[in-house]
């Protein structure tokens, strides 16, 4: 599906783009600018969940599904959004100062609005092939990065239980050595603030909001059972188009 | 107010006697369930005996292997920021001070308005209370992530100011004094409020908030703290 362009970098520049062949190029990809200014300001809307809000149940429940995709998301969207238009502004001012102080809530909103549409693609219902592990390519370079899938999913879920706060963890690409590693950010960093040459295979996003209201304070539970609702077909998807 | 809950232990052992740092977990000055309507006895047993309980149990694991002895809670923390490159303890020292702190720093019956002192001193340093509360909403509001929002005494501008912490991080380090705190991680609010966070916000501000202990802290601040102005009543 086209819609593995959404990994990492290429939503920010398919989004800033100006005018009509921007606009036109992104409204193809749900999630990506569907507004469009009077002077080619692309604008985000909330991307449609590929599955129904309880599909992902038992591992998440579909009352968090709901509040996480129709609010926190939503809410990253309409932040990002208003962000972007006063970015605008300043920068048709001239206003370096607002332009600089506004890149805090743009790495915020703009972020979480990235790594939520990744998150939505990350899960698959379980009669859908959720769950289902890596085959081909990506298989094998999880046993030659990690040993064993179970050993990638013993350091994720480490990683991922360690963190402090709020935040995200990674299985990521790195494009340039073509090496699979894991990594950790905090709030709603995207995965190229930890290395511009890393590419989001699978993101699992611990923010107590995304497992709160089932798992209460127990995270490594809501860590063991997500892997049975894990997209392992997006994720060979985005890494076989990297390295072809 | 917090004291001090450090006690040295004697641990015997084959080799020789190992003298370990411990602390307790303190429990809220009020019932679980006291705070209805405004913060469930759910969340309280949640927040209190699982989070903070489990801050207050990593740190006397990891204490177990460290050379920290000796000091109170609020000095643990201080070392163990180490000047902005904080040690692995710091973390779960700094939220069990915390959360310590939040609990008392709301009662049953709680919001309304400060009075005498903390009131005056508020108005000189915010113009208003509703600019205060204002204020106060707007940066938990702001806040990315989690973190707390903080009531404190700013020692060196001799003022009260408002300000908003990331993840663990408390005033103390600064060597401010704090006098009110709002936990605004996700699991303080999530339960009783889902992702309504003004909606907590200004629940805290109305029906919360202990401005009886937010005077006993500034009494004791301005032990530390000249703030100059002799006909500010102190209670």
């Amino acid at each position: 599906m086209a819609l593995r362009a959404i990994a990492g970098k290429k939503t920010l520049t398919l989004g800033l783009g100006f005018g009509p062949s921007g606009a036109a190029a992104a409204a193809s990809f749900p999630g990506l600018g569907s507004g469009l200014h009077a002077r080619g300001l692309v604008t985000f809307s909330l991307p449609d969940l590929p599955y129904d809000y309880g599909a992902l149940e038992p591992a998440i429940s579909g009352e968090i599904m709901q509040l996480h995709h129709q609010k926190h998301h939503q809410t990253y969207i309409t932040n990002y959004n208003k962000a972007l238009e006063q970015l605008e502004e300043a920068m048709t001012k001239g206003d370096s100062s607002k332009v600089v102080h506004l890149q805090s809530a743009i790495k915020f909103n703009g972020g979480g609005h990235i790594n939520h549409s990744i998150f939505w693609q990350n899960l698959k219902p379980a009669n859908e092939g959720g769950g289902e592990p890596p085959h081909g390519s990506l298989g094998w370079a999880i046993d030659t990065d990690f040993g064993s899938l179970e050993a990638l999913v013993k350091t994720m879920n480490a990683e991922g239980t360690a963190l402090q706060g709020s935040g995200w963890v990674w299985l990521a690409l790195d494009r340039e050595v073509k090496k699979l590693k894991v990594e950790t950010t905090a709030n709603q960093d995207p995965l190229v603030t930890k290395g511009a040459n890393l590419v989001p295979l699978l993101g699992i996003d611990v923010w107590e909001h995304a497992y709160y209201l089932q798992y209460k304070n127990v995270r490594p539970d809501y860590l063991k059972n997500i892997w049975k609702v894990m997209n392992w077909k997006y994720a060979s998807g985005v890494y076989e188009k990297e390295v072809a | 107010m917090s004291t001090s809950n450090c006690k040295g232990q004697l641990h015997q052992s084959r080799r020789a006697s190992k003298v370990l740092a411990y602390y307790g977990i303190t429990t809220p000055p009020y019932k679980l369930d006291a705070l209805e309507p405004y913060m469930s006895q759910r969340t309280l047993e949640l927040h209190w005996g699982k989070h903070h309980r489990d801050y207050v149990d990593s740190l006397n694991k990891q204490l177990v292997k460290s050379p920290l002895y000796g000091h109170t809670m609020e000095e643990l923390i201080k070392v163990t920021y180490n000047n902005g490159n904080p040690l692995p303890e710091f973390n779960n020292a700094a939220q069990v001070w915390n959360h310590d702190f939040f609990w008392e720093s709301m009662q049953s019956g709680g919001g309304k308005l400060p009075q005498g002192g903390v009131l005056q001193q508020i108005e000189k340093d915010f113009d208003s209370y509703s600019n205060f509360r204002d204020t106060f909403v707007e940066s938990a509001m702001a806040l990315f992530g989690s973190g707390w929002v903080w009531l404190v005494l700013r020692t060196e501008e001799k003022k009260l100011s408002v300000v908003r912490t990331s993840n663990a991080i408390c005033p103390l380090v600064w060597g401010d004094i704090p006098i009110i705190a709002l936990d605004m991680w996700e699991h303080a609010y999530y339960l009783d409020y889902k992702d309504d966070r003004e909606k907590y916000i200004n629940t805290f501000m109305d029906n919360l908030v202990s401005w009886h202990a937010a005077t006993v802290r500034m009494l004791r601040a301005e032990a530390f703290v000249n703030l100059g102005e002799p006909k500010i009543p102190v209670a």
